[in-house]
């Protein structure tokens, strides 16, 4: 048996106030293992660490119990306090004595004896663990981002800028994400397409950056360092090998669709490019629309090209990469506005929402940027914008805010008065919240500049009469009920995760919110990693945010990528099951119950029986629970070991 | 105004949430109730104020103002409210509680005969049962 | 409905009997009550809506209703005992025999829908309706709240337009349905009704609107007598006829005038329907 120590933190007053540092000091020194028994007011601190490697090397300790807070906070520090102590990691074990004692308890007496089990629980844990080793593993230094709009092409300029070769996913058949469908941006009033066609066009030309667009992630295996995906690539029916972008199967293509893009505003064709700046510059076939492709008959396209690039018989294809880690950047769209039929959004032609806004405000947009209303193209005159349609309603829309409502909707209603100056604004809101750098100033600049009127309450109905839409709302400064008849009505729509991000979190083995948007490791602390290591998160698909903070974070996640792959080989957690070979009846029930996949068979003696793969085992103990045999054990979390704490909580 | 601990009046409050079966304070003030109520414009004070002034304290002012006479329960409010609070079991509550004082329980003698002889029982039987 | 909506009853009456629905009379039903009880302490008044349920439950049938304010009052009290179990127990400790919730509340929309189906109803149409502008009126009682009503979409309910459509009507969108008419604040505030009809008739004439149907006593005779003031204070000028849905389908399946009672309304209907004929 080693020689061990116990270590009691005060944390100041959190746990002093309600446990018995001394008594738990005294208590738990009575234990023939234990040499010595201390406590001290901060035990994290420079001072109290050390301490403890003082009394290490005087004591000759050969492990110790910290008797302090989550492990989930400071387990890390004397961790590595005991690797400098020269003392193996995995013999120091915290008792958690703050949040599972002193912050939930008020009785003093039951809260120390409670301590005093907790302690003794983790000295006989110590006593009987084994010393560990991390395993490590080569690593592949090439990176995929999923997702190529203003985060994710950012993320991938960063990191091969950095040397890396990237592969980056996008599920469009161009790039750059919705920005490339706004008009212009906040708070400066930037043109969005100016302001993004040199990203887009860097990306393209980027000799370490291989593009993947109108493709999508269909599998992923493997861990941190080792991931293999598999990628569908759709078919454009276009050999973009040989297509020049010369439109001539455009302008001949006789079926006429009212492409996403445009938010069903303007009419495109079945063969198309999106937008005049789209990069790749090269057309696709719309698969559903195509009278070839479900019909059997035109082919004009096909008969026109100088390339003949048309290719009918093209398949999706699937292709395998192997790369070392991922970004996620995967972005939003507009929440369906179905529920909130109060609006008349669907039912009246002139009541839009904040994209199609966008659209028709854009030179190259339904009305080439002149604002006109859909209905019947005539300017409108009084203009109303809906803040929150959707958001921060818990009942038909979505709880949270949408955050970048307030500023777009002001930028909007500032570029309608540039281009209709005799026109009224009247913009509905709850709160205004504009937090970010230039934002208040910029509310107030269109309030002033722009004589827009803001009326603080929600509409309650829009209908049409006489050709104008009625909107009854509501203005709680003055109390009054305000009725306008508008010509067109802009609803904020909430924002939500793009479709498809449930599916593909499954893929990666990360999880997503109630909402669908997906969940980081720790809010605070670690918001652009997931929970499965080796995989980060930017943009939108986190939750709502401007293009600013996308961009930011498309380089944070690039930038742990970078630490990533800074180093030669990934470590590994020891902590991972193990299988007693002799034991194992290899009856795989193990296989059935692990969700990392990383249980894999084995031939020992004649028989088949598990084996686990270190390098995806994530330590969760599923598999030694299911096994009958009890023959796969957790490193660091043995069947011994717990039953050792046990034993210390119930009969000591 | 002044404000305080002892002018909040949390025991009527408290017992209007529960006979409503509403929470006041969930309310966030959007006043969509109001913009869309039939009543508004006969109402001395329109819904989310009647909210507000509840939220407040204000007990005894939201008891004077006629608007919970004005409510016809057309639910309108609760349908559209993003905060799912129903105010016409609120506006209930309120006629609960100033029945007595304000209310002078309907007589049908008053009506016209061919009033009489037209009008749905319905109608009679809802405002009695709203007026006691 | 036996003393003061004849046309309600009669016209209900023999449609049925033309659809084939058979429709038989709750015995010994109760009044409602009119109005659902909206404070939570007041279980007394769900006692005869819980009778009625239980009354049907025991003729093991489904419980039909035409009135907007029945059926509102019917179909939460069901709510309320199939999803309140405290209050359930309360309830069935006044009861003679306890009740679980078990009967379904149907309109005879409803009925008619299930039973017959829209595109049957089209078939069974001896008189068209071809050219009457119509537009359904259906109020609050129906539609809200919901959740407990589950009866149409709140804010685009489609049940009468459908209906209407079978009918061979020319439907007339019509953004009033779902306005409140002023219930029975009209007996004590006449304002209140005015108000609220007057917007909705205004809206009427603006579509062009000939005809309005319901299926609520009391919206259908707030929107007459409201339209009848507002005519002598010359508010409006173009009164809007409002029917029973059941007045309509008499009409529609051949049955003649003489169920419909036109007598009983204050605005006649007759002229709007004279050229149906």
């Amino acid at each position: 048996m080693r020689n061990i120590g116990v270590f009691v933190c005060w944390c100041g007053l959190n746990i002093s106030r309600t446990v018995d540092i001394k008594r738990v000091v005294e208590e738990t020194s009575s234990h023939p293992q234990v040499i010595c028994s201390t406590d001290y007011k901060y035990l994290c601190s420079e001072p109290g660490q050390k301490l403890i490697k003082e009394i290490v090397k005087e004591k000759g300790l050969e492990g110790y119990v910290i008797a302090a807070c989550s492990p989930g906070m400071h387990e890390t520090t004397f961790r590595e306090l005991a690797s400098r102590c020269e003392i193996n990691p995995y013999l120091c074990e915290m008792a958690n004595i703050r949040e599972q004692c002193s912050w939930v308890h008020e009785d003093r007496e039951e809260a120390t004896g409670k301590a005093i089990k907790l302690v003794n629980m983790a000295i006989e844990k110590v006593l009987h663990n084994e010393p560990l080793y991390p395993e490590s593993f080569p690593l592949n230094k090439r990176a995929m981002v999923i997702g190529a709009g203003v985060a994710g092409m950012q993320a991938a300029l960063d990191i091969a800028d950095a040397g890396y070769e990237v592969l980056l996913v996008e599920k469009r058949p161009f790039i750059g994400g919705h920005m490339t469908q706004l008009s212009e941006t906040f708070p400066t009033l930037d043109c969005a397409q100016c302001i993004l066609t040199p990203k887009t066009a860097e990306v393209a030309r980027h000799p370490r950056i291989t593009l993947m667009p109108y493709s999508e992630v269909e599998e992923v295996k493997g861990y941190v360092g080792n991931f293999e995906a598999v990628i569908r690539r759709k078919a454009t029916f276009v050999d973009w090998n040989k297509c020049t972008g010369c439109a001539i199967c455009i302008e001949k293509c006789p079926k006429k669709i009212y492409p996403e893009f445009e938010c069903g505003l303007k009419e495109g064709k079945s063969i198309d490019m999106a937008f005049p700046q789209a990069v790749p510059y090269k057309v696709f076939i719309n698969k559903e629309s195509c009278i070839f492709l479900n019909q059997g008959k035109c082919g004009v396209c096909a008969k026109l090209c100088p390339e003949e690039a048309i290719d009918f018989q093209q398949q999706d294809q699937l292709v395998k990469e192997k790369i070392g880690a991922i970004i996620v950047a995967t972005g939003y769209d507009l929440i369906d506005k179905s529920e909130l039929a109060e609006f008349g959004y669907g039912k009246y032609k002139d009541v839009i929402d904040g994209m199609q806004f966008e659209r028709i405000n854009s030179s190259s947009g339904p009305f080439s940027g002149v604002i006109r209303r859909p209905s019947d193209g005539k300017i409108p005159k009084e203009i109303v914008f809906i803040q929150c349609a959707g958001s921060r309603d818990r009942e038909k829309g979505k709880p949270y805010c949408s955050k970048i409502c307030c500023m777009y909707t002001a930028k909007q209603a500032r570029l309608y008065k540039h281009k209709v100056p005799d026109g009224q604004v009247y913009v509905f809101y709850m709160d205004i919240r504009a937090g970010g750098k230039g934002y208040e100033e910029f509310i107030y600049r269109s309030v002033e500049e722009s004589g827009m009127l803001y009326l603080r309450g929600q509409v309650s109905r829009v209908f049409e009469e006489d050709g104008k839409l009625i909107v009854w709302g509501m203005d709680t400064l003055s109390g009054k009920k305000i009725e306008i008849n508008a010509d067109m009505v802009v609803l904020a729509s909430a924002i939500v995760p793009s479709n498809g991000v449930k599916e593909l979190a499954n893929i990666l083995k990360i999880t997503t919110d109630e909402h669908g948007f997906i969940q980081e490791a720790h809010p605070k602390l670690k918001p652009i990693e997931c929970m499965t290591r080796g995989v980060y998160l930017a943009g939108c698909g986190h939750a709502p945010k401007d293009i600013a903070e996308s961009v930011a974070q498309g380089s944070a996640t690039a930038s742990k990528v970078f630490s990533l792959f800074s180093r030669n080989s990934v470590l590994a957690e020891p902590t991972v099951s193990i299988v007693n070979k002799d034991e194992c009846s290899g009856c795989l029930s193990c296989e059935t119950v692990c969700p990392y996949q990383a249980i894999e068979k084995e031939n020992y003696r004649g028989k088949v029986i598990a084996k686990v793969n270190s390098a995806l085992c994530q330590g969760c103990g599923s598999c030694t629970v299911a096994c009958r045999s009890g023959a796969i054990d957790l490193r660091g979390y043995t069947n011994q070991q717990i039953m050792a704490e046990l034993e210390a909580l119930l009969w000591k | 105004m002044e404000i305080s601990i002892e002018k909040i009046n949390y025991e009527l409050r408290e017992a209007i949430e529960e006979r409503s079966n509403q929470k006041i304070i969930n309310c966030y003030q959007c006043g969509k109730c109001s913009a869309g109520c039939p009543s508004e414009n006969l109402m001395d004070v329109p819904p989310h104020e009647i909210v507000r002034m509840l939220q407040l304290g204000l007990i005894d002012e939201a008891l004077e103002v006629n608007s919970p006479w004005f409510c016809t329960s057309c639910f309108t409010c609760l349908s559209r409210c993003p905060r799912a609070i129903d105010i016409a079991r609120i506006m209930e509550a309120l006629r609960y509680y100033n029945l007595n004082d304000v209310f002078q329980p309907f007589d049908p003698n008053v009506l016209s005969d061919e009033v009489k002889t037209r009008l749905p029982q319905q109608a009679l039987v809802s405002l009695w049962r709203k007026g006691t | 409905m036996h003393n003061q909506s004849q046309s309600f009853r009669d016209s209900t009456i023999s449609t049925a009997r033309e659809l084939e629905i058979e429709l038989e009379e709750l015995p010994d039903w109760y009044c409602c009550g009119a109005v659902y009880p909206l404070r939570s302490e007041d279980l007394i008044s769900l006692l005869s809506p819980t009778r009625n349920l239980m009354g049907a439950k025991k003729e093991g049938k489904e419980l039909v209703t035409l009135c907007s304010a029945c059926y509102q009052v019917l179909k939460r009290t069901n709510y309320l005992i199939l999803n309140d179990a405290d209050k359930r127990e309360k309830l069935n400790n006044y009861l003679e025999e306890k009740y679980d919730g078990s009967t379904k509340v149907l309109h005879f929309l409803e009925v008619i829908r299930k039973d017959v189906g829209w595109e049957e109803l089209k078939s069974k149409v001896k008189t068209s309706l071809t050219g009457l502008k119509a537009a359904p009126y259906y109020g609050c009682l129906l539609l809200r709240p919901q959740k407990e009503l589950v009866f149409d979409h709140p804010e685009n309910p489609t049940i009468f337009e459908n209906f209407l459509q079978s009918l061979g009507c020319d439907i007339v969108d019509f953004p009033y349905k779902t306005e409140c008419c002023g219930a029975y604040l009209g007996i004590t505030e006449e304002k209140v009704i005015n108000s609220a009809v007057l917007k909705i008739i205004q809206g009427a004439n603006k579509r062009g609107i000939e005809v309005l149907i319901t299926s609520c006593p009391l919206c259908l005779y707030n929107l007459e007598a409201g339209q009848k003031e507002l005519m002598k204070s010359g508010h409006i000028s173009k009164p809007v006829p409002v029917l029973y849905f059941t007045q309509l389908l008499a009409l529609a399946l051949g049955l003649g005038v003489d169920v419909c009672h036109f007598e009983e309304h204050q605005i006649n209907p007759l002229p709007v329907l004279e050229r149906l004929k």
